[in-house]
């Protein structure tokens, strides 16, 4: 509900369900009105984020209005409340309890008793409601429907038509919220089944939601087939590590292990749903690559596990008195990138700091201290948006949920969106995005617009301006909306070389007192901190002697970042060996989301908080790793856990003082000469969706996207490859003519194929295309 | 891939209705028109035509039962055996066609002529049992008449229908008017078969004060 | 007093009546100057005062039907023509639109300019071609003779209209799927609230009518509200078409009064064929509960036949002599509903699926009278418990031949199987059967 809907007075109505009256907002429908009430009415197709079906029949109760009975028993999950109705359900009328017990009787006739082999058994809605609402014995005695059992419909999802009672919660899933029909019903009658067309599966980000609103055990997913029983399993509250949706989860654990993730509740971030990342890529969890032990470089030039005091001991002897420089990436809790923005400041001595492992730039420095931490759209203000600005952000690849919740007003009302990509994505597709070369072509912007920021507007000049200045001249909200769950938590943190935590600018001297004095600290530095690129350049020319790096992959930076810090001491907190552990000096094994207590902050600035669920020794989180190794430097930072360090910064609070100062920057003229533009798919080489492989089945392919002129010019013709060529390299892909500036060709930035930074050395920037 | 001039038919027959997804019904019997069932290449081009998932076409394709997914027969024989034809003869035509043409319901003849299919009513009743062809009617079947169509139509030279064109048209050609093209044929045949003229008969002869 | 009264029918014995020459001899296209020549509101007043109740089955009124479409509402409105016949004994609208589809058209026109409508659509079953032929050829000509397209008559009124053939699928009857299946979709029913007349064809307000309901209007716009109740009964007004088909010697359509008997249109028709009894009917197709022998005289009006336990439905009337066998007539529709339930609601699709296989086993003669008592009971739970009327009418011809028959069903059962030859019950009897 918006706070705008909250003043208006709901008009409600009352009526009496078993004998009980109940008020509630007109509209509202009885199975809903019935849950007020405890009266669980047993259902299947129901499902409160999609339209009413009326199609199993299962909810079928006495409804009487006005004192006139209708002559048949009424879906619930379809008739609204009205003033003055009486409904009896099953526990009060013996006609809907004999209406729902033949329901039942027919929905099972047909349904094979695979119960003690199904992945569903125990936590299974058509098992439960058999039991309250079915008959002890079937009278069935004819012969029942067969299908081939499960097929996959995509690498990561299977169907058991068998099991399958038509409910459509997953075609209408399908369509109504991920905008994705790949899944229909076909056939009709008892026939009727689920499927797809053979030559494009459900490759849909959000394919498993499916399986988790699917009543029986008909879609199940490949990774989880056969590996539980629900009653095995323990559950724990969690959060997504994997972008700043900011989804509320669930993560079911048997012995230690993670077994499978569910989306968790949350009415105004995720709602039920989540994307496929998040619900499984977790195999990186138990990635044979895991650091078990803390690691030193010997004298041989190789690493050797190390007791933790000596790994501390030869990290500080390499940091002490050094001129360091710390990386944050984009993957850590608050609580952990506060600890590095302490570490760096108390420890180091130095603001030296950045969380960006990916392009930026001082304009977007500027933008992060001084904007920002200011900024206060949520999901809510979608809801109630009349245009969605998207500059520099494609939702659906970025932050799935944030897609959804476009999508869902997109198809609900028509809600206006504009983007400034170069051409028109899947995503982008389904919102009907209208498509700016620039922002100076947005007009008609009010107070109720949104304008998205992703975190590649800091890739084109001048765009974080445009950005800021037309949501001052209309009013509209900005928001910013990062790709890495880390990302606005860091902010929040100070892990950044102008910010320190709460949002203080570290050029304002009582900024500096506020943090030095909560720290217990004599001064804080005062000088302007270096960026991720900075400290590169600074490890390279020698004036950094060392760098720190938390969760780091060098080739989201650069293709040269690696060689940069090849002379320079390096210490690396890492989950599992990378290219980093290869050449870090002191490798310190840290815990991964599951094995350690957090929390996230998403894009709105909600924390999602979450407990450890694995107990695991071996595993400490960042900041009592960063806490022992300020002990060994000998100025302790005294986060000695999670929940003190969330105290802590808790009770520094939010600047409230003046505000940084944020320069425009003028636009560069667009590029002339072939210019390559990239963006990351959802699914696509990143780390921590390695190991899942009928995950990566269902990535999109990579594929060049140029115009019909650019191809004419070079004489390739759809699914053709092209050569892409910079100064540093090439790739070659199958190209797709596409809507696009005729100098442009688009081309996924981390994909299979096609890894720009390091194939091209860039994430934008000039090639040549030819015919391969 | 469909010919230049077959895509400006599909855009033609798009352009009959407000909304383009509505011409996927007259788009299907087109595809049968050219390839005589819903071909992969069909659903492709429907789908990309009405920026459609093929999901979404298949799932319309595969409701209706005059759309078939598997090749039917040049001429494809359907027998009503709903309740009223089926007693009244139904039955005993299906068994002599599956006789005569060696095949039996959803199956084509080897040599891709003839296919055979048990029909729901098809609104002929008064002149039950009725027997279709390419959704001709043949009206009052006996098995004699139709072993003689049925020989005909594998011969390729079927009877005339009761009240229709005066030549059986193919599959194809059929299908295409149920596309909505036109074959100018509306003018050949009875207006009305004798059942239907019985009360209008009966009144004008006063049978009826 | 003539028992029957052609009007419809009236021009189907001269061999061009389906050309807009002959329809126009036959003074066709005469209604629609009158009705451009009243208001809008003026020929729904007309068609309500002349009491016309839609012909497709349910009986309701077309006026009504017409004026609860919004006006001034700055929305497009649609009239669709279901011409998607389809219930099993229902053959009325195809020969019909084969024997004169102007009428159709010019009743399309009328109706289009009483509700505001600038397209209209008529939905055509797709399996009969010729039909489709004959429509497609009278919708280009009425376009070529200004009757359709833009300023109709120099009234200033335009309307298009399109053709749609359909694709096999009997729940395409159903307004509401057919609208579905209009816009593309699978022709499954949808819910409703909102009706079609506020949220029809592409969500906006529309008028679904049976092709003879909307081929009776040009008649009643001619020659008045009055002459139109000369015909009928007190609820029940004006004229209709009868279907006769079965054990009959002369079946065929035969339009009359509402109100006429069985007995009337049997004695019309030659009787039963010859040497055999009437044993069991249906007044309006296979949905309609089945009657006997001593519903001869049931005036077949409305009010009549729903007295009598059944309903006027499309006023098939499917006529079965003492040769056949109930239990396979009510397999044999049974078999029907089951192919053609859309599959969208448990009961229907679950339960046609259940009592196919119980009639099977009781045709075989299988089972004990137990079994009955729970093929009822199957009935009761899918009766009113489906998401529309397809499975009620699914379990009409069960429950009501175990009313009068269930002694047959029984025979069946200490016989060890069915009791009829079924060779004696074709018209072609056992001669060349092999």
């Amino acid at each position: 509900m918006t706070p705008e809907q909250a003043v208006t007075a709901v008009e409600t109505v009352t009526a009496t369900i078993d004998g009980i009256e109940v008020q509630v907002p007109k509209g509202t429908l009885i199975i809903r009105a019935a849950e007020k009430l405890g009266i669980q009415i047993p259902r299947f197709c129901d499902h409160p984020l999609l339209a009413p079906a009326g199609a199993c029949r299962q909810c079928l109760v006495d409804v009487e209005v006005n004192g006139r009975a209708f002559p048949k028993p009424q879906a619930s999950c379809t008739m609204p409340v009205e003033n003055g109705m009486v409904v009896k359900t099953q526990l009060t009328s013996e006609t809907a309890e004999k209406a729902q017990a033949g329901i039942m009787e027919f929905l099972l006739i047909n349904h094979p008793l695979d119960c003690p082999v199904c992945d569903k058994g125990g936590e299974c809605p058509l098992q439960n409601q058999a039991m309250t609402a079915g008959r002890a014995e079937t009278r069935f005695e004819g012969e029942k429907r067969t299908f081939e059992k499960p097929i996959n419909i995509s690498s990561q999802v299977l169907l058991d038509r068998e099991r399958c009672v038509l409910c459509a919660r997953c075609t209408r899933f399908s369509e109504e919220i991920a905008g994705d029909p790949f899944i229909t019903l076909n056939e009709r009658g008892a026939l009727q089944q689920v499927g797809i067309y053979e030559k494009e599966p459900f490759e849909s980000y959000y394919s498993g939601n499916t399986v988790q609103i699917c009543p029986v055990g008909a879609l199940t997913g490949a990774s989880y087939r056969f590996r539980a029983r629900p009653f095995d399993l323990v559950s724990v509250n969690s959060a997504c590590e994997h972008c700043a949706s900011g989804c509320d989860m669930r993560t079911d654990m048997r012995r230690g292990k993670t077994l499978r993730r569910l989306a968790g509740d949350d009415a105004n971030v995720n709602q039920e749903w989540n994307c496929d990342k998040g619900r499984w890529a977790f195999k990186y969890l138990t990635s044979r690559e895991r650091v078990k032990t803390p690691m030193v470089r010997g004298a041989d030039g190789e690493l050797h596990e190390a007791s933790w005091p000596e790994a501390l001991a030869a990290a500080a002897a390499g940091l002490k008195n050094k001129n360091v420089g710390v990386l944050v990436g984009g993957r850590a809790t608050v609580e952990d990138a506060y600890a590095y923005s302490k570490f760096a400041r108390v420890a180091l001595g130095t603001n030296d700091i950045d969380f960006r492992a990916r392009p930026h730039t001082e304009e977007e420095s500027e933008f992060l201290t001084a904007i920002a931490p200011k900024l206060s759209a949520n999901y809510l203000d979608i809801d109630a948006a009349d245009s969605v600005v998207l500059l520099g952000f494609e939702p659906e690849e970025e932050s799935p949920i944030v897609f959804l919740r476009i999508y869902h007003q997109v198809r609900k009302r028509g809600l206006l969106v504009i983007s400034d990509a170069p051409l028109t994505s899947r995503g982008s597709k389904k919102l009907k995005a209208k498509l700016v070369a620039n922002t100076s072509s947005i007009s008609g912007l009010t107070n109720k617009s949104v304008i998205i920021v992703g975190e590649r507007a800091a890739e084109t000049a001048g765009l974080l301006s445009q950005a800021v200045a037309l949501s001052k001249s209309s009013g509209a909200k900005l928001a910013w909306i990062p790709r890495r769950a880390g990302e606005p938590g860091a902010i929040q943190a100070g892990a950044l070389g102008t910010l320190l935590p709460g949002g203080r600018p570290v050029a304002d001297s009582s900024a500096r007192v506020d943090v030095a004095t909560a720290w217990g600290v004599g001064t804080l530095t005062s000088n302007k901190g270096r960026s991720t690129s900075e400290i590169l350049t600074g490890l390279s020319d020698r004036t950094l002697d060392a760098v720190l790096l938390g969760g780091v992959d060098p080739l989201d930076i650069s293709s040269a970042a690696l060689s940069q810090m090849l002379h320079s001491f390096v210490v690396s907190l890492e989950i599992s060996h990378s290219a980093v552990t290869a050449i870090a000096d002191v490798v310190l094994p840290v815990a991964a989301v599951v094995e350690k207590a957090g929390s996230f902050l998403d894009w709105t600035g909600k924390a999602r908080t979450f407990d450890k669920a694995v107990e695991d020794a071996q595993s400490r989180s960042d900041l009592r790793i960063l806490s022992m190794l300020a002990d060994e430097l000998g100025t302790p930072i005294g986060l000695d856990s999670v929940a003190a360090t969330a105290r802590e910064i808790t009770s520094l609070g939010k600047w409230d003082g003046a505000d940084a100062t944020f320069t425009q920057v003028a636009a560069k003229p667009a590029p002339t000469d072939v210019t390559l533009v990239s963006w990351r798919l959802l699914l696509d080489l990143g780390t921590l969706q390695s190991g899942e492989t009928n995950l990566a089945g269902t990535a999109h392919k990579a594929a060049a996207h140029i115009s019909a002129a650019h191809a004419s010019k070079i004489g390739v013709s759809d699914g053709d490859s092209v050569k892409i060529s910079s100064d540093l390299g090439s790739l070659t892909l199958p190209v797709i003519i596409d809507q696009i500036a005729d100098n442009l060709v688009w081309v996924p930035r981390n994909s299979e194929g096609s890894q720009v930074i390091a194939n091209l050395g860039f994430t934008s920037g000039s090639v040549t295309v030819a015919k391969a | 891939m469909f010919t230049n001039e077959e895509i400006a038919t599909m855009d033609q027959i798009i352009a009959r209705y407000p909304k383009s997804r509505s011409a996927i019904m007259p788009l299907l019997h087109f595809v049968q028109s050219l390839d005589g069932y819903v071909t992969d290449r069909g659903i492709e081009t429907i789908a990309q035509k009405l920026d459609l998932s093929t999901a979404e076409v298949t799932a319309v394709s595969s409701f209706y039962t005059q759309y078939k997914s598997e090749p039917v027969g040049e001429y494809h024989v359907g027998v009503c055996v709903n309740t009223l034809c089926a007693v009244m003869g139904g039955d005993e035509l299906y068994k002599t066609a599956c006789d005569r043409l060696g095949i039996s319901n959803h199956e084509t003849t080897p040599d891709g002529k003839v296919s055979l299919e048990r029909i729901e009513c098809n609104a002929a009743c008064d002149y039950a049992p009725v027997v279709m062809v390419n959704w001709e009617f043949y009206d009052n079947q006996t098995p004699e008449s139709l072993r003689e169509l049925v020989d005909g139509v594998r011969a390729g030279n079927p009877p005339a229908p009761t009240r229709g064109p005066k030549k059986l048209r193919t599959w194809k050609e059929n299908s295409a008017v149920l596309a909505g093209l036109s074959d100018g044929l509306a003018g050949e045949g009875l207006q009305a078969g004798e059942a239907s003229l019985r009360g209008l008969k009966i009144s004008k002869s006063g049978g009826d004060k | 007093m003539s028992k029957l009264t052609p009007v419809l029918s009236a021009a189907w014995d001269q061999a061009d009546s389906f050309t807009l020459e002959g329809y126009k001899r036959n003074g066709g296209y005469a209604a629609i100057a009158k009705a451009l020549g009243m208001s809008a509101d003026e020929v729904i007043t007309t068609i309500k005062d002349s009491g016309l109740r839609g012909r497709g089955g349910a009986g309701f009124p077309t006026g009504n039907k017409w004026s609860f479409i919004p006006q001034g509402d700055n929305k497009p409105h649609y009239l669709v023509v279901n011409a998607d016949e389809s219930e099993p004994g229902t053959c009325k609208d195809i020969p019909l639109l084969l024997a004169n589809p102007h009428v159709l058209i010019e009743g399309v026109i009328i109706g289009s300019y009483a509700i505001r409508a600038s397209h209209a659509f008529i939905y055509v079953r797709g399996e009969v071609v010729h039909v489709v032929r004959r429509l497609q050829q009278a919708i280009e000509d009425a376009y070529k003779a200004g009757y359709l397209g833009k300023n109709i008559l120099g009234k200033g009124y335009d309307l298009e209209l399109t053709l749609h053939a359909g694709a096999g699928a009997y729940i395409c009857g159903e307004e509401t799927a057919l609208l579905d299946s209009l816009e593309g979709f699978r022709g499954q029913p949808r819910l409703r609230p909102p009706f079609p007349a506020i949220a029809g064809l592409y969500a906006m307000p529309t008028v679904v009518n049976n092709v003879e309901s909307i081929a009776s209007v040009p008649a009643i716009i001619d020659k008045g509200v009055e002459w139109f109740q000369t015909m009928g009964t007190e609820k029940s007004k004006g004229f209709t078409l009868y279907s006769l088909s079965g054990h009959v010697k002369n079946p065929g359509q035969f339009e009359a009064p509402l109100g006429i008997t069985l007995r009337e249109i049997l004695e019309l028709a030659g009787g039963m064929r010859s040497g055999h009894q009437l044993k069991f009917w249906t007044p309006g197709g296979s949905s309609t509960p089945i009657f006997t022998a001593e519903h001869l005289d049931t005036p077949l009006d409305y009010e009549g036949v729903s007295a009598a336990g059944s309903m006027l439905g499309t006023k098939a009337l499917q006529i079965f002599d003492e040769t056949t066998c109930v239990v396979r007539a009510a397999l044999r529709w049974s078999e029907f509903y089951k192919h053609e339930s859309c599959g969208k609601c448990t009961p229907c699709r679950e339960g046609t699926w259940w009592l196919v296989q119980m009639l099977e086993d009781l045709e075989a003669g299988k089972g004990s009278e137990a079994e009955l008592d729970k093929l009822l009971d199957l009935c009761d739970n899918i009766a009113g418990r489906s998401f529309c009327a397809l499975a009620d009418g699914a379990v009409a011809p069960i429950i009501s031949t175990l009313k009068y028959f269930r002694s047959e069903y029984i025979a069946h059962q200490t016989n060890g199987g069915c009791p009829f030859d079924p060779v004696a019950s074709t018209l072609f009897d056992a001669v060349g059967a092999k």
